[in-house]
């Protein structure tokens, strides 16, 4: 088969789509067999070969008639968080095993609407709880890359860890991700991705199962900062059914890319180079200063003091919100239920202790810990007033800047199982992501280097709340100036 | 009047808070577009987020608080223009998510005040001290099956008013007032239909004792009271056994008990230490419910009059004594009769009537104001009937026993039974002189002094007549004629 789905972006698909080198179909089947090779690295739980093909036939017709959407004929990954009509929703968890939603998530129901085809749904961790894709109940998904001369299987990140792995191996064009405290951004980081989480509001909320609502995201994982914007036009808008998100038109995102960032104050703060932080990581960071440097952007140093309260105030108000969203996962009305309990209480305990992982059990005590009476001052309300500090350091900074650049992550990928028994040290993967999510602000990541052992870093770009715009242009720059066009070897197809 | 008790070392006073919940008048749920119709199919009103479905997410309803500030501004009470929904989590097959979504620490109504009236005439002020809106609970079946329980939605996510006193009630019967008066509130304000049996109304009761003055007493809450007379008989025996568990050397423990209608008891139902930590916090999945000023100006200019101030316009305008006026006012659909009837007639004649013959004739048969045949109109032309002197008043309560019997209008049972009134000097006069004649004696003792008599002669004529004389005219030439 000379068509490669690796080889396309979605921005080139439409292109090839729109000049009649190939159709939705020949594409649909092309991304069917490269998602089957691609078995070994688990990132899909639910194969839709028979819907893919369908909705590219439709897309074939609306190609035809010349009623193109947005997205039409090309073939996407949906995170298993999304509730999908008529096809399982798992959230990566035994309690929702067979669960089939009779309702579409509003995200999902744009993408279709816009054309998109539906190749599955990816794996996750359990509930997005996790920096790994380990605490999902049906096993680790594996990163398509690999250390050179190493065949240790490393984690593709978490929790969209399937979404990024699928992007990034190749067989779909773009996946939807959910970012709570760095879910997109950086597994995107760890697989050479673009990841981008919206500001909160931007996308609706609505169908996609809550994690901790007050900063859960839905937003695009995709190969370029082009694909990105294509694929969150697609995505965003206001939704009546979600009462947080917000009613603001979708600029033409896409026109964004390629725009000068001449002139752009980009904000560089000072709190994000850590202690103990990998060398590459800075200069990797420093690299990326200079590139936007040599974009005609002025760089500027900032502060954002309260960065380090940032992470126990994340696992605070999370596991909070958590404990109280997971609480419907009873075995009374759907997913599972445990056999033989004599009552009510046992019919609870035994169905949430089979059906939940340890991740998740854990992170549902915590959040009932700090809610309870006698510690919810000292916890819940104490990090609700970080959170506000959190978000008046950025306020104060986007005075005087148009954009902040950091790093992703404070590492590469690592192997699989390297962290799964520390908490702790998983827990700070996600320290320079979750400040963004406390303060509801959009943040990409877009892969800017390699490591030393041959593994993608990614840098972050974060805008002021709204202003995707502004990431897309100075996104593009970042992607333009590194030039990453190293891709994992294949070794799944071998 | 003393509304102290006595117990074997002395006088206690009750100390009474309610919380009542009441049902939003309301299309659809709170939260959620599902419809809210009593009596529907178990499980047929329930949308995705009522059955708390994986990703649905609450959407409040516009009209829920529309009523919500009505019942705040029909009690006097401070509209609060940001208020805030939480979540009150607890495990309950009946609550499909886990947790009702409430207002703990800001509620979308706050301080105000509602006047009850008492047997004696005497009427108090009780504080409110906050309003709420919540989401009620599904119904759990235990009655299908011998060995599961069953679970109705329907009801679950039906929005709900909490009206939390102050603990300003001091007797059984000021709390019943409380409970009826609030009741009418509610409905004349058309937020709720204070159905109580059908459950659209109950009362949490707190009640404590204390010697007068003192320090208050522990409380106990006595949960899901759903009649006037049941709040009084739970208060009324739940005061006893705390004054009878002091006054034998224990002490009252705080606990929620339940009221057993069957024995007129209460029972433990969880103790302090069982009580859930409900780990209230706010929903995050709801922005804080912010009101604009002009939307409440709106909604008070809408506000109907209330009976506190109907009350005040019968006595005031329409002479009606404060007793009439309290017994009309007390529900709206009483009141509106009252109006209808009294409109072009005399309002007192009319109060008569509605509080006299037809409130009595409504009781023996049971029925409401809407299902009972005689129509404000049909009352009115019946007193039309008396005005004009077509009927005397003993003749239109009979003509009315007709009207309740067969809903005819009045001028058809007169016709029918030719009850017309005689009014005819020439025919009346006739009669009499038949009875002088029959009577000479008694004739002659009356006119010796023995007034007494006077009744006898009115009597009789009346009875020659089959009772259709004019009673005026009959009147005016009897005395002629007996004192001729």
């Amino acid at each position: 088969m000379s068509l490669d789905p690796a080889s396309l972006t979605i921005a080139s698909a439409r292109d090839g789509l729109k000049a009649k080198q190939f159709s939705a179909a020949e594409l649909a089947e092309a991304a069917i067999g490269a998602m089957q090779a691609a078995r070994p690295l688990n990132a899909v739980l639910v194969e839709t070969p028979d819907r893919a093909r369908a909705d590219a036939k439709r897309a074939d017709q609306r190609l035809a008639k010349g009623e193109a959407g947005a997205l039409e004929g090309i073939p996407l990954a949906i995170k298993d968080l999304f509730c999908t009509e008529g096809v399982e929703t798992t959230a990566g968890s035994k309690i929702l095993k067979g669960f089939k939603p009779t309702y579409e998530s509003t995200v999902t129901a744009n993408l279709w609407r816009e054309g998109a085809v539906m190749l599955g749904k990816v794996n996750m961790d359990e509930f997005a709880m996790g920096s790994s894709n380990e605490t999902s109940a049906y096993g680790n998904v594996e990163n398509p890359w690999r250390r050179p001369g190493d065949n240790r299987p490393l984690v593709p990140g978490g929790s969209s860890g399937g979404s990024a792995a699928a992007v990034s191996a190749g067989f779909c064009l773009g996946a939807t991700g959910t970012d709570t405290g760095g879910s997109i951004r950086q597994p995107a980081g760890f697989t050479g991705i673009v990841g981008l989480k919206p500001t909160y509001g931007r996308c609706s909320r609505w169908g996609i199962v809550a994690f901790a609502s007050s900063l859960d995201q839905a937003g695009p994982m995709t190969r370029s900062v082009r694909d990105a914007a294509i694929m969150l036009g697609a995505m965003a808008g206001f939704d009546p059914k979600d009462s947080t998100s917000v009613d603001l038109p979708v600029p033409n995102y896409e026109a964004s890319v390629g725009q000068s960032v001449k002139g752009l104050r980009i904000g560089v703060p000072k709190e994000y180079r850590l202690d103990g932080m990998p060398a590459e990581i800075e200069t990797l960071w420093q690299q990326g200063i200079a590139w936007l440097k040599e974009a005609g952007c002025e760089i500027v140093d900032v502060s954002l003091p309260h960065t380090k309260y940032a992470l126990p105030a994340y696992y605070i108000v999370a596991p909070a919100e958590a404990s109280s969203n997971l609480a419907r996962y009873d075995g009374v009305r759907f997913g599972h239920r445990a056999a033989g309990a004599k009552g009510i209480n046992e019919l609870y305990a035994k169905t949430r202790g089979e059906g939940f992982g340890p991740e998740v059990r854990r992170r549902v005590l915590i959040g009932t810990y700090v809610l309870s009476a006698g510690y919810y001052d000292a916890y819940y309300i104490k990090a609700q007033q970080v959170r506000t500090l959190i978000l008046r350091d950025f306020e104060k900074v986007f005075g005087e800047v148009d954009a902040l650049l950091a790093p992703t992550a404070p590492s590469a990928a690592f192997p699989i199982g390297d962290k799964a028994d520390d908490p702790i040290s998983m827990y700070l993967n996600d320290v320079f992501t979750v400040p963004v999510n406390l303060a509801g602000l959009p943040g990409m990541s877009v892969p800017a280097g390699l490591s030393a052992d041959g593994l993608p870093l990614g840098l972050q770009l974060i805008g002021k709340a709204f202003d995707e715009a502004t990431l897309f242009r100075v996104g593009a720059a970042v992607e333009k100036a590194a030039n990453f066009t190293a891709r994992p070897k294949p070794w799944w197809r071998a | 009047m003393s509304n102290l008790i006595k117990g074997e070392t002395g006088e206690w006073e009750i100390v009474i808070g309610m919380e009542v919940h009441a049902q939003v008048i309301s299309e659809s749920k709170l939260f959620s577009g599902a419809a809210t119709a009593f009596g529907a199919e178990p499980n047929s009103q329930v949308s995705l987020v009522d059955a708390a479905m994986p990703g649905m997410l609450p959407v409040i309803n516009e009209a829920a608080v529309r009523q919500a500030v009505k019942t705040g501004l029909g009690l006097q009470a401070k509209i609060n223009l940001r208020s805030i929904f939480d979540r009150k989590n607890y495990f309950y097959p009946d609550l499909p998510a886990g947790y009702q979504i409430s207002q703990y620490q800001h509620p979308i109504v706050g301080t105000g005040s509602l006047t009850i009236e008492l047997a004696d005439g005497s009427s108090r002020e009780i504080g409110i001290t906050r309003l709420h809106l919540e989401q009620d609970a599904g119904k759990s079946l235990h009655d299908q099956s011998p060995s599961s329980t069953y679970i109705d939605l329907n009801r679950a996510g039906v929005a709900l008013m909490e009206i939390v006193s102050e603990p300003d009630l001091r007797s059984s019967e000021e709390a019943g007032a409380y409970l009826a008066k609030m009741r009418s509130i509610l409905r004349y304000l058309g937020t709720c239909d204070g159905n109580m049996e059908e459950g659209s109304m109950r009362a949490d009761v707190n009640v404590s004792v204390r010697k007068p003055g003192g320090p208050l007493g522990t409380r106990c809450e006595i949960k899901n009271v759903n009649s006037v007379r049941f709040v009084k008989q739970a208060i009324e025996y739940e005061a006893r056994r705390q004054i009878e568990l002091i006054e034998g050397g224990g002490k009252v423990d705080q606990e929620t008990r339940l009221f057993d209608t069957g024995r007129g008891v209460t029972r433990s139902m969880r103790s302090k230490e069982e009580a859930h930590d409900y780990r209230y916090f706010p929903d995050p999945d709801l922005v804080p419910l912010v009101l604009a000023p002009e939307f409440v100006e709106r909604l008070k200019e809408e506000l109907p009059e209330l009976p506190d101030t109907k009350k005040q316009r019968f006595v005031r305008e329409l002479g009606l004594s404060p007793y009439d006026a309290e017994v009309l006012v007390a529900e709206k659909e009483s009141a509106d009769f009252f109006e209808a009837v009294a409109k072009g007639r005399d309002a007192k004649t009319a109060a008569n009537w509605v509080t006299g013959e037809y409130f009595a004739a409504l009781n023996r048969a049971g029925a409401t104001i809407a299902e009972f045949p005689v129509s404000a109109e049909k009352l009115g032309e019946l007193i039309d009937l008396v005005a004009d002197g077509t009927l005397s008043n003993r003749l239109a309560k009979d003509v009315f026993e007709g009207m309740a019997e067969t809903g005819k209008s009045a001028a058809e049972i007169v016709a029918e039974r030719g009850l017309k009134q005689v009014s005819d000097t020439g025919a009346i006069e006739a009669a009499i002189d038949k009875v002088i004649a029959a009577n000479a004696d008694k004739v002659a003792e009356y006119r010796a002094g023995k007034d007494k008599l006077y009744g006898f002669f009115v009597g009789q004529v009346m009875k020659a007549m089959g009772g259709k004389a004019n009673p005026q005219a009959l009147n005016d030439l009897l005395k002629r004629k007996l004192s001729a």
